[in-house]
């Protein structure tokens, strides 16, 4: 796996990379005297973990069908105004149930990073932008990539960003992203 | 608290299962108080975070089996990375309603199981997996964006968080139990290979198989059990919503030291302070009768997951005011007073922070974590750090009362419990 770091590490920290793969065997030899098996090495083997789940989004559904349509949905508390940028069906404030809102499709970097590592599934995507956004009149605020800038020195606290959307929807969050619009 | 015990922790144990290790930390704990017996024992709590790592479900009852503890009570207690410090407190609980005499606590992690890429994506599993997970779930990343936004809000910088680190791996030096005992330079924290900007490789700590135990009784059966018991005097637990993104931008929640006046533009908690331990603080404090935490505290074993949330940690337990972490590590308040870090620190000692040298080199096996901390404590309170580590380089002078602190998430659970010298 390529690994993108911004800086080179000495000589002596360089090492291969750790495979997951390995040899298949069959048996393993043992020593007549059993006296002998609590100095033997721990058998170390593979197990594969794969599963499909049957994964429902529930009543954050219509979020997903909002990116479907280019369109990002949020949820107001209709006593307390609170609004989620993110959605929640009932309200973190005061309890009661919340209505679907638009929420708008410009907002400005709220805080950011640059990962040049991640979890194992996003590895291959790295470098990517992480940003929390801040809208105009709501409350909360949305986690999204931001693509465009190179590195971390080309994105600053308070730029503007706007959505842009998958043409394909993958019914994820990531069918939204920001690019800088200023 | 009677007793209490760690394994060695490390990268990777293959020569073990997680009831080994446990049993290890569990036998150190028995050995050290000698009048119990195992007989005496009433029941156990024990913790771990993430089945994913264990790959076996009801894990906990495995170890409990192992350690002969059985037919006796024992529960799980779950909350991701302060899953130690919330099994600390369930002991707590099970002995101070009286339900047992002596509770042991113990909790483990084998993070070796899988490689260290696979370990961040289970990690990150607990981060919303609807919005939060599926944009490029990594708790680096998280903790990355928070601290940009402390840097924005406050002036913190790069320096003051290796400073941190600089600080925990040097005090490692003189603890045997910890997976890094490095003598570092700032530069060498900022030119090591970057993770997610500003965090580097040394800002983070690892990933760790290990174990802990603690042991606790009422305070009649401690004392007939050692000269030397330990007193938890205050508990407290906090919480926050799972999503960083709907944190509220509101009012500082005030500590006993601080008034309205002194936060007049800030909207809190936002993503640069935790709310949850905040409130896991201010509860603790009022149980054990603190005003003016720098002042009545000895030491403190922190949630160092991060050289940053060591720094916004300071802020939330009150050590200083909000936006004044990185300047209370500048000046040196967080170091211990006895060892030479080869820098200018004017006000070197303090209130020393993780003088263990923390989860970032002493390793981070998430159910075992908040009780290493808790052992930690209590060997310094005791005064037997000598005995325990070998030597008594991290001895305090004076260690009459700690605190420790257990964290979660970016900032979901935290615990924060106070611990006395009892005799």
């Amino acid at each position: 796996m390529a690994r993108k770091n911004p800086t080179n590490p000495p000589a002596e920290s360089k090492k291969v990379e750790e495979l997951m793969t390995g040899t298949t065997v069959f048996n393993i030899p043992l020593p007549a005297d059993l006296k002998a098996l609590k100095g033997m090495s721990p058998i170390v083997i593979k197990q594969p973990y794969h599963i499909d789940y049957i994964h429902s989004y529930g009543q954050d559904s219509p979020f997903f069908a909002g990116l479907s349509n280019g369109k990002l949905l949020g949820t107001m508390c209709g006593k307390c105004k609170y609004t989620y940028a993110t959605p929640r069906l009932a309200c973190a404030q005061c309890g009661r149930e919340t209505k679907w809102v638009e929420i708008p499709q410009s907002g400005r970097v709220h805080t950011f990073t640059t990962c040049y590592f991640g979890g194992e599934e996003f590895l291959k995507e790295t470098p990517f932008h992480l940003i929390l956004v801040e809208f105009e009149g709501v409350d909360t605020l949305f986690l999204s990539r931001l693509i465009g800038p190179v590195g971390p020195e080309d994105i600053r606290i308070g730029m503007k960003v706007k959505a842009k959307f998958r043409r394909n929807s993958q019914l994820k969050p990531t069918d939204v992203y920001f690019v800088p619009s200023e | 608290m009677v007793s209490g015990g760690v394994s060695k922790f490390a990268k990777a144990r293959p020569d073990a299962t997680f009831q080994k290790i446990v049993k290890e930390s569990f036998d150190y704990a028995m050995n050290d108080v000698p009048k119990l017996k195992h007989s005496r024992i009433d029941g156990s709590v024990v913790s771990y975070f993430s089945d994913h790592f264990t790959r076996q479900l009801m894990a906990g009852i495995m170890a409990t089996d192992y350690l002969g503890l059985c037919p006796k009570p024992n529960k799980r207690v779950e909350g991701g990375g302060a899953t130690g410090g919330l099994c600390f407190q369930a002991g707590w609980e099970a002995v101070a309603s009286g339900r047992m005499n002596v509770c042991v606590a113990f909790g483990f992690e084998t993070m070796s199981h899988v490689p260290t890429w696979k370990g961040n994506e289970f990690i990150a599993l607990a981060s919303d997996v609807n919005f939060d997970y599926p944009v490029g779930g990594f708790y680096s990343g998280y903790y990355a964006m928070m601290v940009n936004r402390h840097m924005h809000e406050f002036g913190t910088t790069v320096e003051q968080l290796a400073m941190v680190s600089v600080k925990n791996h040097m005090n490692a030096y003189g603890n045997p139990y910890a997976q890094k005992r490095r003598k570092l330079t700032i530069a060498d924290v900022r030119n090591s290979t970057m993770v997610a900007y500003p965090l580097t490789l040394l800002d983070i700590c690892v990933m760790s198989d290990g174990a802990a135990t603690c042991i606790l009784a009422d305070e009649e059966t401690a004392f007939k059990l050692t000269d030397h018991p330990v007193k938890i005097t205050g508990v407290g637990t906090g919480t926050d919503m799972m999503r960083m993104a709907d944190r509220p931008h509101g009012e500082v929640i005030l500590a006993p030291n601080e008034k309205k006046s002194d936060y007049r533009n800030l909207k809190y908690p936002g993503v640069h302070s935790f709310r949850a331990g905040r409130s896991a603080g201010l509860q603790a404090y009022k149980m054990a009768g603190i005003t003016d935490p720098l002042k009545q505290l000895d030491f403190i074993e922190l949630h160092d997951a991060y050289t940053s949330s060591e720094i916004q940690t300071y802020e939330d337990l009150a050590l200083c005011k909000y936006g004044d972490g990185g300047k209370f590590v500048e000046a040196g308040c967080p170091f211990m007073p006895q060892i030479d870090y080869g820098m200018k620190l004017p006000m070197k000692g303090t209130l020393p922070v993780n003088p263990s040298g923390g989860l970032i080199a002493c390793g981070h096996p998430v159910g075992a974590t908040g009780l290493m901390q808790a052992v930690f404590a209590f060997w310094q309170i005791q005064g037997s750090i000598k005995k325990h580590y070998g030597n008594g380089e991290l001895q305090l002078k004076k260690a009459d009362r700690g605190l420790i602190h257990s964290h979660a998430g970016t900032g979901t659970y935290v615990t924060v419990s106070i611990m006395e010298r009892g005799w």
